[in-house]
């Protein structure tokens, strides 16, 4: 099947006046439809730019990128893109800040603002479109930032550390559930975490990072044999904690 | 309402006399300030031909109301500083705007902001009467210098520290600066503008009075200048206690907008 996703030989690198710092060196490797890949690596090694340099927002100084076989340039792809905080306007309620991207975009319609409510619903969120941000807690605002995201209809999703703003207890439920709703929509995603554990019970793969600057040191294929494959099921399971050790000594080996 | 604990009635008691004593103290001091300084100069403790007295400031008022002279002064100067201050508020949100929009060009201007902001404007009034004539034009523009060179820096400061990341979520959905600046930094600044426009109307004010002193033929600033060249104190402090109550009432207008836009919003 043809890759969503093609990454070939990907540098960046930052500047400012007292010098150069690469941030991503030779950076490869592809994602199929439909795939929930999670990129872990050491903090500060360049994940969240690599997830810019995917998105377009920053230029890849050297190598390709192809979306649906496109170079990034031309393509014409919608990707998602959803932040480490959800950053809802307060100024706005639930429903108009589903409806941002839209209105960037010129693509308010009628239909269109009837996909927002159909999300919105579908979502738990009904009861909240006329609230203001501040009234919702932290899963549910994660979850309208998630409808803001899907109401474009984007074919690849890319999650930049969503849950780590919020406390542990919300950010396995909010994990788990996001995760599910993504897998539920068939959408392809990338997740960017710092956070092992999600890694392994989200994902098909674990794409593990070197330290600064960022290469690609392993791809973890990642299967578990259940028979209903959820993120609260995969924790619980005797695989789990084989694949957490392999990402850790993967991570914490320096040669 | 449910029943109240002792300890909350307490409470309720507690703020309530506070709030008494707050009011009742306010009004008794302005109250005793008339009743010492007529005193003093019904006995002649002071000259009241220099420090006039409150009833000589009231009766000066009384016949300038009959006469119709006062609402001619006082609509001069509030026209005047209305106008300097709506020109002041378009003005310095379109050209901090600019800036924000074009990082070269906020660098560029910078130190010019900067000298002009911390330039006495009252030195530039006798320059403008030169330059645009003793007209009613240089008094708003006399206005408009006291408060638009900060206003512009003010708001320039506020809209570039929105916060970056609302800005590159703007750009994730695919917007481009012109979303970025509609969607974020303007409305997210409302505060700050409203809070500028607060002392906006107030340095409009002093400028409005500062180019009357200069080049007006009405207004409050003529007058106070005027009487006291022809030492009638009456008018002069009637004058500033105008003055006074204008720049209450500007400010409570700004206030009501404000509180219009937080219960909206």
């Amino acid at each position: 099947m043809e890759p969503v996703l093609e990454l070939k030989n990907i540098n960046y690198a930052y500047h400012t006046l007292e010098g150069e710092t690469t941030a991503l060196t030779d950076i490869t490797f592809s994602v199929a439809p439909g795939e929930f890949v999670a990129i872990v690596g050491p903090s500060g090694c360049g994940k969240s730019t690599l997830l810019s340099v995917i998105s377009g927002l920053l230029q890849a100084e050297k190598g390709l990128i192809k979306i649906n076989g496109k170079y990034l340039r031309d393509s014409t792809t919608n990707i998602g893109y959803m932040l480490q905080h959800d950053h809802l306007f307060e100024w706005r309620t639930i429903y108009h800040n589903v409806l941002l991207g839209l209105e960037v975009q010129h693509m308010l319609s009628a239909r269109s603002r009837a996909k927002a409510h159909e999300l919105l619903d579908l979502y738990g969120l009904k009861h909240f479109s006329d609230s203001k941000p501040s009234e919702l807690s932290g899963g549910m605002r994660q979850r309208a930032a998630l409808v803001r995201t899907l109401v474009l209809e984007p074919d690849i999703l890319l999650l930049d550390e969503p849950f780590s703003a919020l406390d542990y207890q919300t950010r396995l439920s909010v994990g788990d559930d996001i995760g599910q709703i993504i897998r539920n929509a068939h959408k392809t995603a990338l997740l960017v975490t710092h956070d092992l554990s999600e890694a392994v019970s989200l994902a098909d793969r674990v794409i593990i990072l070197t330290d600064r600057p960022a290469s690609v040191k392993t791809i973890l294929p990642v299967t578990f044999d259940l028979r209903e494959d959820t993120p609260m099921h995969r924790r619980n399971a005797p695989e789990f904690k084989t694949y957490f050790n392999l990402i850790w000594k993967e991570l914490n080996q320096h040669e | 309402m449910n029943e109240i604990s002792a300890g909350q009635q307490n409470y309720l008691n507690g703020h309530k006399r506070h709030q008494r004593i707050v009011r009742v103290s306010r009004v008794a001091i302005l109250l005793s300030f008339l009743f010492l300084w007529e005193f003093a100069a019904n006995v002649g403790i002071i000259d009241s031909f220099i420090f006039s007295s409150p009833s000589k400031i009231a009766l000066c008022f009384w016949k300038m109301v009959l006469n119709q002279t006062i609402f001619h002064h006082i609509w001069t100067t509030l026209y005047e500083t209305i106008m300097s201050f709506i020109l002041v508020t378009i003005f310095s949100i379109l050209t901090a705007v600019l800036l924000w929009y074009s990082k070269k060009l906020s660098e560029i201007l910078d130190p010019y902001l900067v000298v002009l902001n911390s330039l006495p404007k009252s030195a530039l009034a006798p320059l403008l009467i030169v330059w645009l004539g003793a007209t009613q034009m240089t008094i708003i523009v006399a206005g408009m210098s006291v408060a638009i060179f900060g206003s512009i820096l003010n708001l320039y400061t506020s809209f570039s520290t929105v916060d970056k990341e609302k800005i590159k979520l703007i750009y994730t959905l695919h917007g481009n600066q012109w979303h970025a600046l509609t969607k974020v930094v303007l409305p997210s600044s409302v505060p700050a503008i409203i809070s500028n426009m607060k002392v906006n109307i107030g340095l409009c004010l002093v400028g409005v009075i500062i180019g009357e002193f200069l080049a007006a033929r009405s207004g409050l600033g003529y007058l106070i200048i005027y009487s006291s060249q022809v030492f009638k104190m009456d008018w002069l402090l009637m004058s500033i206690v105008l003055l006074c109550i204008m720049a209450m009432g500007l400010y409570a207008l700004i206030n009501l907008v404000e509180k219009w836009y937080t219960k909206r919003f």
